[in-house]
């Protein structure tokens, strides 16, 4: 008896499937990534988004390892990055931007004291010299390395890292952090030349027998402009300023110090003149202060710390122990002019902090190789103009920062590796990049930033300690979770809950989602609820 | 508080899952194994509240119950587009008498097992609001007084969609519906008219009332689940909106949901015994024109000034009345 | 055993014997002596394991029913009149859902005017509605019947109607022979249903049919009907053997071997109808009677077969088709299509007027004379209804039927007077 159901009036269950609603569609759904903004800005192209979700739920290890794919220095950047990801990061709309930098911080201090490592490529026999072990040096050794390539690092100081070391004070970046990713770069077997200025490329190059090199000795030689003076006091300038307080030299800087310049090295002088016990420091700049090139937070850490910025004023002449300012304007444009006003301030010493120049001695033999405008052209490979002779980091035309001389270290090493190997590769053409009224920020738990704890601002100006601290673990955490995944799916299932008709497939933790495209109406309700905009609506073809 | 939120950052509890929290705290439709009670291939229009509403409402019943429950379904939306012969989509044991009786043979159902004994299996009656509130209204009501062991769960889209949009007891005021159009002195419904069966259901003194919508499957989902570890009659009536009967886009039916709950015109709330227990918060409060300007049955409304000012009184009252705002995260 | 009881306290034991698991109670006269004592029977623990539910109306008694039916449980409940009215789209569905549900009609008129008293139109108003109907003679019968009735329901799988005239039955008391639990239990096995809601084996019950398949489902259900013209006499010779009592079958006979003229009845009203017959009988009148049990499904069969002999049929029927006259006779004469017989319909007992022997014998001797008219209404006051008739001819708007017809026969004036 139990199988005679009235007939039509019954019916087994499920049966609808044989009813695939999909065909009712106009528009598809269809899963992407979407490039999010703060790894489009990225100057290393750190896939900062996937670092983070790693992160997110506790898995230090493999964030870190993600960074290293594209940058060799978590520890490093997470204290002297500019870190525009954090300005491109679509959570400023919400409330503040993730603090992606502590987190990276966070990170890079996790791999330090649990020393992880990275293991070097299959040897692929090719050799490749490097002169410089900056930043771009460094990081072109690190991924060359990678790939399996003999590396072999020339570097004209006593020690390797570059205005990282020489040009950023330790209380902004301590030194066991530079040193312990640094090393942990030559434990890959990068073997780092010391002391070793490199005067004829093509003949060292031909020398060793390198297969191809990579120049990345930057800009270390200080601008420096003549000022009308009596010799009334002396004049220095900001980078060696900065070198001799690293190589722990006597210091020249005492009493009032006036510093000339609005630049992050003219920040950074300032800060150590500070340091140094002096009775005041000064920061005169020609422009406005909204318009100093220094990064706001460094400007705002130094005021906190008493340097007086002495905003559109420029040094006209040095004379009886004083200085004489020339007031300036700001005219449309936002260029200063200056106006004939004048006035006196005294001072003790004055640092000149104007710039800095690629040193020329290294070209002196090569024809092929000339400094245009004080910079070396490379072509899109960063391949100079010889076969085989790469460049990047400040000596190329560019923004001149550390994170940028670390894309341009992995960039070029990149495309060493594909010249090793005789053909470059197209690059793969970049995601559309995801802005915010893609997504639906509804989802999102209201989170305010994480602030990491500063030092007090009394131990600050006594000593060379590190300001910011760092962020306890579960702090990191929190500060990654406050991350949106924009464009990139997180597994939030909302797509595969709110269907309403069921079309949406789960395929397990870390698999992501697939649409049953013969059930799928397309009613875009996915596209709508999806927090961080991985899915769009595409017409279908009738 | 039916459904505690985990204040939690990215998402906590405000998406369907979150690999970040414990199992305990994710959704049922979060869950790889989640029964499907109403599977694919059903007739139901794009972008379907009700379809939604229900398999995230039976979805969590069968996962309260172990999967030993049986639904009586009213006449209407759910049961033409789920049981057209010969397919259905129910996955679950599942009867269609009539339009005005779903409680009654819940009741009846309820009776039937009691009596064999079958102590496990619950008892579900569903239906849309002219099934529940108008023409089923008085089996609804026996069954409420009787106190019968059925949770009777109505998915309130506002009106009679299945017949082509006319007016319920529970259409709002102002909107266009066929019987209702947006013509003469006043357009649209009636204000000051209508049934408020949550406080009615309340009135008979069952140990549970909810409203639910479809934009807080966590808060609906608790809801579904409280009444389903309480006995008598327990009545849950879930938002649900329709795109067909609304004029809006099938991709808007939970964003709408939301709106209308942050707009304080749909208030969220629990009640034991005729007492309300917890009212779901506000989050970000908006005013009653953003959710309305999205649907076409209210477009008259946008262009006079005295309905909508009506109906932002009926916000502001519900937002006064059940303490809709503070105490979110 | 034999009792001197009402025979709705009769039904109500005899319900209870069956072991219903759900019973519907809603009161409406005449039926209402029953759901009360089965009440009194669950609520004393006599009727054990037996969901007894007070619903807020009758169409939510048979909705209720339609649940615990279609959940597997053995369902009774009971109506009348309004009552079946209001619930008659559960009706329908009851049988379309193919619920064995058993439920007794305390048959009573239907208003307006309002009128509690007896006749059968109610149960003729869902006659097509797909239940069984099955109507009683007299108590006993509405005790056997009703045992009978939950295993025809439960062995088709649909619902049974058993329609006993109110208050001359429901009220009556009468010595009943009671069965005991034993022969019952014997005669009724446990309700298996043939598909039940389980959570262990879901189904869909109650789908939309559309018209690709509509047509088969309603041939089905004419044809599953039609099954238990066969299953009725069966089940009550099973019945016989268990019991020693006889209820009939389909119909009953009285007297019509060798009758010109047979009456066509159902329900009580035989009991009268044979009383005049034996006696017209002893004056030399080739008369007899034939009550139809079961009116749906409808006889064609047996009852073709019992009349084809008679020179004329007198159906005498408590109901009336607006419009056509006689429901019953209606039947009777398709039935009796191509047979030389003459059919009378006779309209009588409506809203409980008394059918007496002396109008009985005088409506039997016209027939045998075939003076009937085709269609006779039994005691009719003629004068009333003519000068009503009259009344409107002559006035456009002669105010309220009902009060006109009162006040022709002076209840409105002694009314005023009093």
């Amino acid at each position: 008896m139990k199988n005679t159901k009235p007939y039509a009036i019954t019916l087994d269950v499920g049966g609808s499937l044989l009813n695939k609603t999909g065909s009712w569609r106009t528009d598809r759904p269809v899963y992407l990534d979407r490039l999010p903004p703060c790894n489009s800005t990225c100057p290393a192209g750190e896939n900062i988004q996937q670092w983070l979700y790693h992160a997110e739920s506790g898995e230090y290890k493999k964030a870190w390892l993600e960074i290293m794919k594209n940058n060799p220095f978590p520890a490093v950047m997470g204290r002297v990055c500019y870190h525009s990801c954090e300005s491109a990061c679509n959570r400023t709309q919400l409330d503040e931007p993730v603090g992606i930098n502590s987190v990276e911080r966070f990170l890079g201090d996790q791999a330090i004291n649990n020393q992880w490592k990275v293991k070097p490529g299959k040897s692929s026999g090719k050799k490749v010299m490097i002169v410089g072990a900056g930043m771009a040096g460094l990081s072109c050794a690190y991924h060359l390395r990678l790939a399996g390539h003999d590396v072999t690092i020339f570097e004209s100081s006593p020690k390797p890292g570059g205005m990282v070391r020489y040009g950023i004070p330790k209380y902004r970046m301590p030194r066991e952090k530079l040193n312990a990713e640094i090393h942990r770069i030559e434990e890959m077997g990068v073997k780092i030349e010391l002391n070793t200025k490199v005067f004829n490329i093509a003949a060292t190059k031909e020398k060793y027998g390198f297969d191809a090199a990579f120049l990345s000795i930057g800009a270390q030689n200080g601008q420096y402009i003549e000022i009308k003076s009596d010799q009334s006091l002396p004049s220095l300038v900001g980078v060696d300023v900065l070198q001799g307080i690293e190589e722990d030299k006597p210091s020249d800087l005492h009493g009032q110090v006036i510093v000339y310049g609005g630049g992050n090295t003219a920040i950074d002088v300032a800060r150590s003149a500070i340091r140094m016990g002096t009775q005041g420091v000064k920061v005169v700049v020609r422009n406005s202060r909204d318009k100093m090139p220094a990064h706001l937070d460094e400007i705002n850490e130094a005021v906190q710390e008493g340097v007086e910025i002495v905003a559109l004023r420029s040094i006209v002449e040095i004379s009886d122990g004083h200085l004489v300012l020339e007031k300036m304007v700001t005219v449309e444009g936002g260029k200063s002019q200056p106006t004939g006003e004048f006035e006196t301030i005294p001072a003790s010493v004055v640092v000149q902090a104007l710039g800095q120049n690629v040193d020329p001695g290294l070209f002196a033999d090569v024809d092929q190789l000339e400094l245009d405008d004080g910079v070396l052209d490379v072509d899109f490979h960063m391949m100079s103009g010889i076969e085989g002779v790469f460049a990047g980091g400040d000596m190329v035309p560019s923004d001149r920062n550390v994170t940028i001389a670390i894309g341009h270290g992995k960039k070029a090493a990149r495309s060493i590796d594909q010249w090793l190997k005789g053909e470059f590769q197209q690059m793969d053409e970049k995601h559309e990049v995801v802005d915010i009224s893609m997504m639906n920020t509804w989802y999102y738990s209201d989170a305010p930033r994480t602030i990491r704890p500063i030092l007090d601002v009394v131990r600050r100006q006594s000593g060379f300690a590190e300001v910011v601290g760092d962020l306890d673990e579960d702090s990191a955490a929190f500060e990654a979770r406050r991350c949106m995944s924009c464009g990139n799916c997180f597994e939030c299932d909302n797509c595969y809950g709110v269907c309403p008709d069921n079309a949406v497939i789960k395929l397990g933790n870390g698999k992501r989602f697939e649409f049953k495209y013969d059930y799928c109406k397309g009613c875009g309700m996915c596209v709508e609820e999806c927090p961080c905009g991985a899915i769009k609506m595409e017409p279908e073809e009738i | 508080m039916a459904h505690q939120q985990v204040k939690f950052y990215q998402t906590g509890t405000l998406t369907v899952g979150n690999r970040l929290l414990d199992e305990d705290n994710r959704t049922v439709q979060a869950t790889m194994d989640r029964s499907n009670s109403l599977d694919s291939g059903h007739r139901a229009c794009q972008g379907c509240g009700e379809a939604l509403g229900a398999r995230y409402a039976i979805d969590a019943a069968m996962r309260a119950t172990d999967n030993q429950l049986i639904a009586a379904n009213a006449t209407g939306c759910l049961e033409v587009f789920t049981t057209p012969y010969p397919e259905s989509a129910w996955r679950i044991p599942w009867i269609h008498s009539l339009f005005g009786n779903a409680a009654a043979v819940a009741t009846g159902i309820a009776a039937a097992l009691k009596v064999k004994g079958k102590k496990e299996v619950r008892v579900i009656a569903q239906g849309g609001d002219g099934g529940t509130t108008d023409i089923g209204f008085g089996c609804l009501s026996g069954m409420f007084e009787r106190n019968d062991d059925v949770l009777y769960i109505c998915y309130d889209n506002q009106g009679y969609m299945n017949t082509g949009v006319q007016r319920s007891s529970a259409t709002p005021g102002g909107a266009r519906t066929a019987t209702t159009m947006p013509v003469g002195p006043q357009p649209g419904a009636d204000f000051d008219k209508g049934k408020n069966v949550p406080s009615i259901a309340m009135a008979h003194n069952i140990p549970y009332v909810a409203t639910a919508s479809v934009d807080r499957l966590h808060d609906l989902e608790a809801k579904v689940k409280k009444a389903m570890s309480m006995h008598g009659a327990r009545y849950i009536q879930v938002f649900v909106p329709c795109p067909l009967g609304w004029g809006s886009q099938p991709a808007k039916t939970v964003n709408l949901a939301r709106l209308a709950i942050e707009s304080g015109i749909y208030p969220l709330f629990e009640a034991e015994h005729g007492e309300i227990t917890s009212v779901t918060k506000i989050r970000n409060l908006v005013q009653v024109d953003e959710y309305l300007k999205h649907q076409r049955r209210f477009a008259h409304v946008m262009k006079n000034p005295e309905q909508l000012s009506a109906i932002q009184a009926t916000a502001d009252r519900n937002i006064q009345k059940y303490g809709l705002l503070g105490g979110q995260e | 055993m034999l009792k001197q009881i009402e025979g709705s306290h009769g039904v109500a034991e005899a319900v209870a014997l069956c072991r219903p698991e759900v019973i519907c109670c809603y009161p409406i006269t005449p039926q209402t002596h029953i759901v009360e004592d089965l009440g009194a029977l669950v609520k004393s623990g006599k009727l054990e394991n037996c969901e007894y539910i007070n619903v807020e109306s009758e169409f939510g008694a048979l909705s209720v029913g339609i649940g615990s039916s279609a959940a597997g449980a053995r369902t009774y409940t009971a109506t009348a009149s309004q009552g079946m009215l209001f619930m008659a789209e559960a009706v329908y569905n009851a049988s379309g859902l193919g619920l064995p549900i058993v439920m007794t009609v305390g048959n009573r008129a239907i208003g307006a005017p309002i009128n509690i008293w007896n006749d059968q139109t109610d149960s003729m108003s869902v006659r097509d509605a797909g239940w069984i109907q099955l109507f009683v003679e007299d108590n006993q019968q509405a005790v056997d019947i009703h045992i009978q009735a939950f295993k025809i329901a439960e062995r088709l799988s649909l619902p049974v109607m058993v329609c006993m005239d109110g208050f001359i039955l429901t009220h009556a008391y009468e010595g009943i022979d009671v069965p005991d639990q034993e022969q019952v239990d014997k005669f009724l096995p446990p309700f298996e249903p043939r598909q039940s809601l389980d959570p262990n084996d879901p189904i869909s019950l109650g789908a939309m049919v559309g018209p690709e398949a509509y047509t088969e489902v309603r041939y089905l259900a004419h044809h599953k009907q039609t099954q238990a013209l066969d299953l009725i006499p069966e089940i009550n010779e099973e019945f016989k053997q268990i019991f020693g009592r006889d209820s009939g079958g389909l119909i009953s006979t009285y007297n019509i071997e060798d009758a010109d003229t047979v009456i066509v009845t159902l329900g009580s009203v035989i009991g009268t109808i044979q009383e005049v017959v034996d006696e017209q009988r002893s004056q030399g009148a080739k008369i007899g009677a034939l009550t139809i049990r079961s009116f749906r499904p409808f006889p064609f069969e047996a009852i073709r077969s019992a009349l084809e002999g008679a020179k004329r049929v007198v159906v005498f029927e408590k109901c009336l088709a607006v419009g056509l006259g006689g429901i019953v006779a209606t039947n009777v004469r398709l039935a009796l299509d191509g047979v030389a017989v003459t059919v009378y319909t006779v309209i009588g007992g409506l809203g409980g007027r008394p059918i007496t022997r002396k109008s009985l014998h005088h409506l039997f001797e016209n027939a045998v004379k075939d003076e009937l008219e085709e269609v006779t209404f039994l005691d009719l006051k003629t004068d009333v209804v003519e000068r009503e008739l009259e009344r409107e001819r002559q006035l456009i708007r002669s105010g309220s039927i009902a009060e006109n017809i009162l006040r022709d026969v002076g209840v409105v004036d002694a009314a005023k007077t009093a």
